[in-house]
């Protein structure tokens, strides 16, 4: 008689297509370890304004004075002197694929970006090496004036819509790695769209890490302008090293009266990097802003997307979630801030823990008095693999307006073996039962990814469950 | 030429308490079996331990398709042996839309007939059809919220698409009102031929009148007590089960189904 269990999973991850390295290509790259020349230099090499280079050595200070966070995941093996805070691959950022250095266009091919860019998405903004070097734009946005540039260029190009927004979403001293960020940022992706602008296609960009120790600092800012829509994506993969790699990013995104934005990312950074970004949006009146966060990789990730509701009528929603496997630690969740009254949210919470990966859900619901009408529901559901895992749910609710519609549901399970049963007497084999209830677990996200990633983030759950049958 | 699949003095049970006590039959494709019986009887433990449900231990004896062993065979082959088992209960799976499971289920069979995704969804509208199973329940999730006569009609689709060599339905009428219960025969009805066995258990004869009979076999504490033709069942919608001698209704605990 056949013995059919809940198997211990033996993780038997495939990272051949992306654990590749180029030897070290670099124009550039700053000394390890961070003081206030690195920084000084850092802003010279890009040629910033006097107020960027001040932004930098003021956020240095913050980041100097502020403690380590004593809850979240453990950060006690980071060495911040043992990191290179810059690297310049390259000193021009092509707009055509042929004009990209050839180690680098390798990268990308691998990593199947110009497929992407064939495609149905709309420009492709890669990240390599902390600078942004391959760069395009699809002729329709630029006649409708959007903008999609690395935050750079932005910078030097739009100075003063830059400077407009830039750090008054995130400012440099609101935790510990914002500071960072905001000290030694580079790269990451500037997008603004003008008033009443609907952005059909997706925006996108690539995220890489290859040299040994560098960070990854970069800096997006999201300025959408009253009745005007987005969707940004992001995904990120990087080669498999045994010493650390910090992630340290830190998004903006402004939401103003009427605009819908959307910004979706898949992270799925290999085991040894830690993952630790602060990404916020205000969204104005009548105004939406989605996050659509999947977690999949890195050693450790802490992640709390937010959303502050300034006007009235808007809406935020965060759809997460969050796969841990061996010796990993995924904190996720999210923040909803309601500033103004009939604002409505959702926060649904998603997370797969297997072999003694943790998953935690941290939320926090903020109403404030004077918030009235406000509804609100948050769902977070916990999937356990096998009796080594463990998953943690810290929900915080500070509702301040009894006039508050709040709900909220949590679960926690493990598969059962009916499921299993039930799926296998239909001819699939154990381990295709076990994906297909995970993936079934995780729907309600994979379903609002565009199908290219939807079919990626099948792909790589798969390459998760592989090998799991005992 | 027809398949076969045979039990052979087959003992078996679940939580270290034996249920199934000897039991041989044979079923041939083209023919439809009958497997009745008071409760606790042991026809749910045959079910579940010819599709290899893992709380089911088989004691000794044997099943065979077409002379070979499938006794330790995990669930998923038995079904690519052309096994396939309606579920009395069957299961929610969250975020898993029928088609897309069919869809996968049908390829784990029928890997040498491929079909396009085209046909498919027409082959499938075609079975919903004869259910009397409306289309939108392609798209929503196996089970979920299906109330219990969708359920089972959901059984029959998956039983039409995926056409085994043997279907054992496992109180297939249990909770059907007599409208849904002849739409379920319908759809049973319908994929009966000569390249498939059926091995319908049911406790009532009300399901027989639509779906007749080759055979009634009579479990009563984990042995077939007597087997027949159409008429048996007949016969025991009149006179019950006591006529049959030991075929007491069994106590409240020996009843023993796992959910």
């Amino acid at each position: 008689m056949c013995d059919l269990k809940v198997s211990r999973q033996v993780i038997n991850e495939d990272y051949s297509k992306y654990d590749f390295k180029d030897p070290e290509q670099l124009v550039f790259k700053s000394k390890r370890g961070l003081t206030r020349s690195t920084v000084e230099e850092i802003s010279k090499m890009k040629n910033e304004p006097e107020w960027m280079r001040n932004f930098r050595i003021k956020a240095y200070e913050y980041f100097l004075e502020r403690p380590m966070p004593n809850w979240g995941g453990d950060l006690s093996t980071i060495d911040f002197d043992n990191i290179y805070y810059y690297a310049k691959p390259t000193d021009k950022a092509g707009t055509d694929w042929k004009d990209v250095p050839e180690s680098i266009r390798k990268t990308f091919d691998k990593l199947g970006i110009p497929e992407a860019e064939r495609k149905f998405l709309g420009g492709v903004g890669a990240q390599y090496e902390s600078e942004v070097v391959y760069h395009s734009l699809r002729e329709d946005l630029e006649k409708k004036g959007v903008v999609f540039l690395d935050t750079d260029s932005a910078l030097k190009k739009y100075p003063d819509i830059v400077k407009r927004y830039f750090g008054t979403i995130i400012p440099p001293n609101d935790n510990k790695f914002a500071a960072l960020n905001s000290a030694v940022w580079s790269g990451g992706s500037f997008v603004y769209v003008p008033a009443g602008v609907k952005v059909e296609v997706p925006l996108q960009a690539y995220f890489r890490i290859n040299a040994q120790n560098v960070g990854q600092f970069e800096r997006t800012l999201i300025v959408v302008e009253p009745g005007a829509e987005v969707h940004y994506i992001e995904g990120c993969t990087a080669p498999i090293y045994s010493s650390e790699s910090l992630h340290s990013a830190v998004v903006e995104i402004i939401a103003k009266k009427g605009a819908k934005v959307r910004y979706t990312t898949i992270q799925n950074w290999s085991r040894d990097v830690y993952n630790l970004v602060t990404k916020r949006a205000y969204a104005y009146e009548d105004a939406t802003v989605e996050w659509v966060d999947g977690n999949l990789g890195s050693r450790l990730t802490m992640k709390y997307p937010s959303v502050y509701l300034v006007g009235p009528r808007a809406k935020g929603e965060v759809l997460s979630i969050a796969f841990a496997g061996k010796d990993q630690h995924q904190d996720a969740g999210a923040k909803i801030v309601h500033l103004a009254p009939n604002t409505t949210s959702r926060i649904t919470s998603k997370s797969v823990s297997k072999e003694g990966g943790r998953t935690t859900y941290r939320g926090l619901l903020h109403v404030e008095k004077g918030a009235k009408g406000v509804k609100s529901s948050v769902r977070c559901d916990a999937l356990l693999l096998d009796e080594r895992s463990r998953t943690d749910t810290y929900p915080y609710n500070e509702i301040n307006e009894e006039t508050a519609n709040i709900t909220h549901e949590a679960t926690v399970g493990k598969i059962s073996e009916e499921a299993l049963f039930y799926l296998m007497s239909r001819g699939l084999s154990e381990s295709d039962a076990l994906n297909m209830i995970v993936m079934g677990f995780l729907e309600p996200f994979t379903k609002e990814l565009p199908m290219e990633y939807a079919v990626e983030l099948n792909r790589l759950i798969q390459l998760e469950m592989v090998g799991s049958v005992g | 030429m027809a398949n076969t699949l045979e039990i052979i003095d087959l003992h078996a049970g679940i939580e270290g308490k034996e249920i199934l006590k000897g039991i041989d039959l044979a079923v041939k494709t083209g023919e439809i079996h009958a497997i009745m019986g008071p409760n606790g009887s042991g026809k749910s433990t045959l079910a579940y331990t010819m599709m290899g449900h893992p709380k089911y231990k088989l004691i000794s004896g044997d099943i065979k398709i077409d002379g070979v062993s499938i006794k330790d065979m995990p669930p998923n082959e038995r079904a690519l042996r052309g096994l396939f088992l309606g579920f009395q209960y069957p299961l929610e799976i969250p975020g898993v839309s029928l088609a897309n499971f069919l869809r996968i289920s049908y390829n784990a069979v029928r890997k040498d007939e491929p079909m396009l995704v085209r046909d498919f969804r027409k082959m499938l509208e075609d079975k919903f059809e004869t259910v009397g199973m409306e289309r939108s329940f392609a798209t929503r999730y196996l089970n979920e919220g299906f109330s219990g006569g969708e359920k089972k009609k959901a059984e029959v689709v998956q039983l039409a698409v995926l056409r085994p060599k043997f279907a054992v339905l496992d109180e297939t009428d249990s909770g059907l009102d007599i409208d849904a219960l002849k739409l379920v025969s319908n759809g049973i009805n319908s994929i009966t031929s000569s390249e498939i066995g059926i091995m319908l258990i049911t406790h009532y004869q009300r399901i027989l009148r639509y779906v007749k009979p080759d055979f009634v076999h009579v479990l009563v504490k984990g042995k077939v007590a007597v087997s027949g033709g159409a008429e048996l069942a007949q016969k025991l919608e009149e006179k019950g089960y006591a006529w049959i001698s030991g075929a007491e209704e069994a106590e409240p605990e020996a009843e023993v189904k796992a959910k």
